[in-house]
């Protein structure tokens, strides 16, 4: 999970208040500075240091618990300018509320997952409740780790509302509400009717889709089994815990045995222990499968959105062919394809020159707009694949080197684990050997 | 296999029941007890002391020596047990097995023996063995029934199991300077089928038996007034032996149980990461890569749990079934010393032949002697191999693991080093300790 680094230019992290036409120009700018992958990172080190739980009374008046995260930021050194210290509490739920204004601002980015809202592949029974101190543990560096991303994203790191959720306590809330990131997000039926009816999609997308689909069913699968052979292992390990007890209280009526047996006992005790921290390394190696898990939502969405941008861009282009029809039949006199005005001119006689006249004016005014917007569309479609390709790039590049790392780190973890079994039963064979 | 095998059941035996030992999720307290039978009762209980026997006892003490030292290096008896085949008849499918003898002994004609025994002989074997030697410890015989969970599918089958038992039975009684040489186990060795028949069909009767029962229950009810020290720390030591073997035997088999359940899951993991590569390009081959090393481990664990089956699990069965065979011993010590004191009572007060219980009290002493000595020799030799069993038991099972272990360690660390020789355009990462 290493943060881009990227050439000496420093991005300007604007005042706070820009209005959304400011916000617009922002986003526009920050499009040309993809290629040069500025960092926020670079100047700023942001850790999610602490969870604490509290309560307080929701939005129906009742009393609940939840957890607060302490976010701190601090200059990368001392000689970093623009960059104080600071911290800040805040809920999962504002997490939650940035990603999805990033999600609607930057539709062409395939935006970091979040941690999981509710502990639900779990290996042992115990990290099913949100409030066990493991499971809000490895929220919490879920957390800071979905902070990095973004922070380390060429794109989003220059976001001002990202900026402020870092460093500014008060009316954050209302500042993302006021950016009316709500408005523009598109509605899910409007994503379901156009991912049917669009004709020409990108294929690169549509690979794109089906890769999404696979690795989630991929994926899942993988971490439920996982859980499962963890949940085994342990049963495996901790058995063994009744070795040392029986031992023990063996070695009590034997003479010669005894000692040996007591070791043994104890080094029987370690090998049951040792499961622990086994799968607690494991459960990082699970969580860093899990975020791309998750990232598949993002991918998908980047893909609607193409589906849908692609979708208006053909209806543009469909109206203006009909548009162009119709001037032609008005024009020619013919009629190629069946309308009621046709039919009744034909019953009722023809229109004068004037009418005809008339309705020609409009039609070309229609066409002239009809051109503009399918010009327009089409920049916007091409604009957004092309950045939207960019960033796909990016992402591909980015799973690829985290995920064989972290198929190192999981070879690693086995043969940490082969060791310490082989320790343990060799100082066991020691032992037997003196009984 | 089916339990046909086992339907021959003798009439005089009962038959228990064993209880469900799946226990609950790691916790043993409880006692979910492994129940022991093939305990023939009516052999256990009975006193096989004959006045009219041809030796006196102090004579069969003289003709074999009594070591206080292990089986020396010069053995003169080899016995192997082998080659198990079946036997259909119009009445019952029965198992055969060979029993090879080589031997220089004086007291054998030949010096080799070839002879099929079913193991309704070696029950037999045993019983003669503990009625003429009710305080010598006679190591015991595979159950006669097929306990769940005693079939493990990777110990090859439970006819294997039962074959290497009843050799273990064998060499131990060749091997013990009293037992081996009884004319009993002569003739289990030498004798061909029908002269076998012919020789179990002589010595005293299913009625005369009955009778000695009774006389042994009746002595168990009166019990024993003045039992010696050394024998009361034996029967606490056996009760304490008793029950740790047996935890032992439990956490065991619940080791498999789970070793088991985890290499099921382990098959299904590796396929998952050989899915995955099918959809990805950069990754694939290390995606394969795991999921031969995850294929890989499942054939080791596979071969653990086999050999946790074969050479552990007997052997802590063998020794809970020891720890009855020792309790059904000092029960018979007990009775011998609480006839004895019966009669001497009786010398006090009843109104009597004096005489003529006189010399029946003075045998009954002789006896009592006798069986003390040769339980405190036979408790040496039995404590010395149960170490050595236990011991070897632990080791190889210790051993295995080791092994079990490094050859995973080999799997990833080729893996590992696949990965490393490739050119990386990362930068040198750390790698969690």
């Amino acid at each position: 999970m290493m943060a881009d680094s990227g050439p000496k230019d420093v991005a300007v992290i604007g005042n706070t208040e820009l209005t959304s036409a400011e916000l617009d120009n922002n986003i526009k700018n920050t499009m040309v500075e993809i290629e040069k992958g500025t960092s926020l990172l670079r100047k700023m080190e942001i850790s999610v240091a602490e969870a604490e739980k509290r309560t307080g009374k929701n939005t129906v008046n009742m009393q609940e618990m939840y957890t607060v995260y302490l976010i701190e930021t601090r200059p990368v050194d001392a000689l970093t300018e623009g960059i104080t210290p600071d911290s800040l509490w805040r809920r999962y739920s504002e997490f939650e509320l940035l990603r999805n204004y990033l999600l609607v601002t930057y539709p062409f980015v395939v935006v970091a997952p979040l941690p999981e809202k509710r502990a639900e592949i779990v290996w042992h029974k115990l990290s099913a409740d949100n409030m066990d101190p493991d499971f809000v543990e490895r929220r919490r560096v879920g957390l800071e780790n979905f902070l990095h991303r973004v922070a380390s994203h060429p794109v989003l790191c220059n976001d001002n509302i990202f900026y402020i959720f870092l460093t500014e306590d008060k009316d954050w809330k209302e500042m993302v509400y006021e950016t009316g990131f709500q408005a523009k997000a598109d509605s899910r039926l409007k994503a379901v009717n156009a991912a049917f009816r669009v004709k020409n999609p990108d294929g690169r997308f549509t690979e794109l889709k089906h890769y999404s689909d696979e690795l989630q069913t991929v994926l899942s699968q993988l971490l439920r089994v996982r859980a499962r052979v963890a949940d085994r292992l342990y049963g495996v390990y901790k058995v063994h815990g009744n070795y040392g007890r029986v031992f023990s209280e063996w070695s009590a009526i034997e003479k010669e045995m005894g000692d040996g047996l007591q070791s043994a006992g104890h080094h029987m005790d370690a090998y049951a222990a040792s499961v622990d921290d086994i799968l607690e390394e494991e459960e990082h190696y699970a969580d860093q499968l899990k975020e791309y898990l998750f990232y598949t939502d993002a991918l998908r969405a980047v893909c609607r959105k193409h589906e849908l941008t692609q979708f208006e861009l053909e209806m543009v282009a469909l109206d203006l062919a009909c548009k162009k029809q119709q001037k032609e039949e008005l024009v020619t006199g013919t009629v190629r394809t069946f309308s009621l005005k046709g039919m009744t001119s034909k019953l009722f006689g023809q229109e004068t020159a004037e009418q005809r006249e008339a309705k020609l004016q409009v039609l070309e005014q229609q066409l002239k707009e009809g051109e503009e917007a399918v010009k327009e569309k089409n920049t916007e479609s091409d604009e957004f694949v092309k950045t939207a390709w960019v960033d796909i790039e990016r992402f591909k590049d980015q799973k690829d080197r985290d995920l064989k790392e972290a198929l190192i780190s999981y070879a690693v973890m086995q043969i940490s684990m082969c060791k310490k079994g082989i320790q343990v039963w060799t100082n066991a064979k020691e032992c037997f050997n003196k009984m | 296999m089916s339990r046909t095998i086992d339907a021959v059941v003798s009439p005089t035996q009962t038959n228990t029941i064993p209880a469900d030992i799946s226990g609950h999720m790691l916790d043993l307290d409880e006692d979910d007890d492994l129940e022991v039978f093939s305990k023939d009762s009516t052999l256990a209980d009975g006193n096989m002391f004959n006045a009219s026997m041809p030796t006196s006892p102090g004579s069969m003490v003289n003709q074999c020596k009594f070591e206080e030292d292990e089986e020396s290096d010069s053995k003169d008896i080899f016995i192997t047990v082998d080659n198990p085949e079946s036997h259909v008849t119009a009445i019952e499918t029965f198992i055969t097995y060979r029993v090879l003898t080589k031997t220089t002994r004086s007291e054998f004609d030949n010096s080799e023996y070839e002879v099929r025994r079913r193991y309704q002989d070696f029950l037999w074997l045993k019983g003669k063995l503990e009625d003429a030697h009710s305080t010598l410890i006679v190591h015991p015989l595979p159950e006669k029934f097929v306990v769940k969970g005693m079939v493990e599918r990777f110990s090859g089958d439970f006819i294997e199991t039962r074959r290497k038992a009843l050799h273990k039975f064998l060499t131990r009684v060749a091997d013990h300077p009293i037992l081996s040489c009884s004319e009993d186990f002569k003739v289990f060795l030498s004798a061909q089928a029908w002269e076998l028949t012919t020789y179990k069909k002589q010595g005293p009767g299913f009625l005369s038996r009955m009778g000695e029962t009774v006389r042994a229950v009746a002595n168990s009810v009166r019990g024993v007034k003045n039992r010696p020290e050394e024998f009361t720390a034996i029967q606490e030591y056996v009760e304490d032996f008793s029950n740790k073997i047996g935890s032992l035997d439990k956490v065991t088999q619940r080791i498999v149980k789970e070793q088991k359940e985890y290499l099921e899951e382990l098959k299904e993991y590796g396929p998952t990461y050989t899915l995955w590569s099918g959809s990805e390009e950069e990754l694939a081959e290390q995606l394969k890569g795991v999921a031969g090393c995850i294929e890989r481990c499942c054939k080791e664990t596979e071969e653990q749990v086999g050999h946790l089956s074969d050479t552990l699990v007997p052997v802590l069965h063998e020794y809970v079934l020891c720890a009855e065979t020792l309790k059904a011993v000092l029960r018979r010590r007990d009775n011998i010393q609480a006839e004895f004191e019966a009669k001497n009572e009786a010398l006090a007060t009843k109104k009597v032949d004096r005489d003529a219980l006189k010399e029946e009290i003075d045998k009954l002493e002789d006896r009592v002697e006798w069986a003390n000595n040769a339980l405190k020799g036979d408790w040496g030799r039995w404590q010395r191999s149960m170490r050595g069993d236990l011991k070897s038991a632990f080791l190889s099972t210790a051993e295995k693991n080791v092994d079990y272990y490094e050859k995973c360690l080999a799997v990833w660390e080729t893996f590992l080093l696949s990965q490393r020789t490739e050119p990386s355009e990362e930068t040198d990462r750390d790698n969690t300790p």
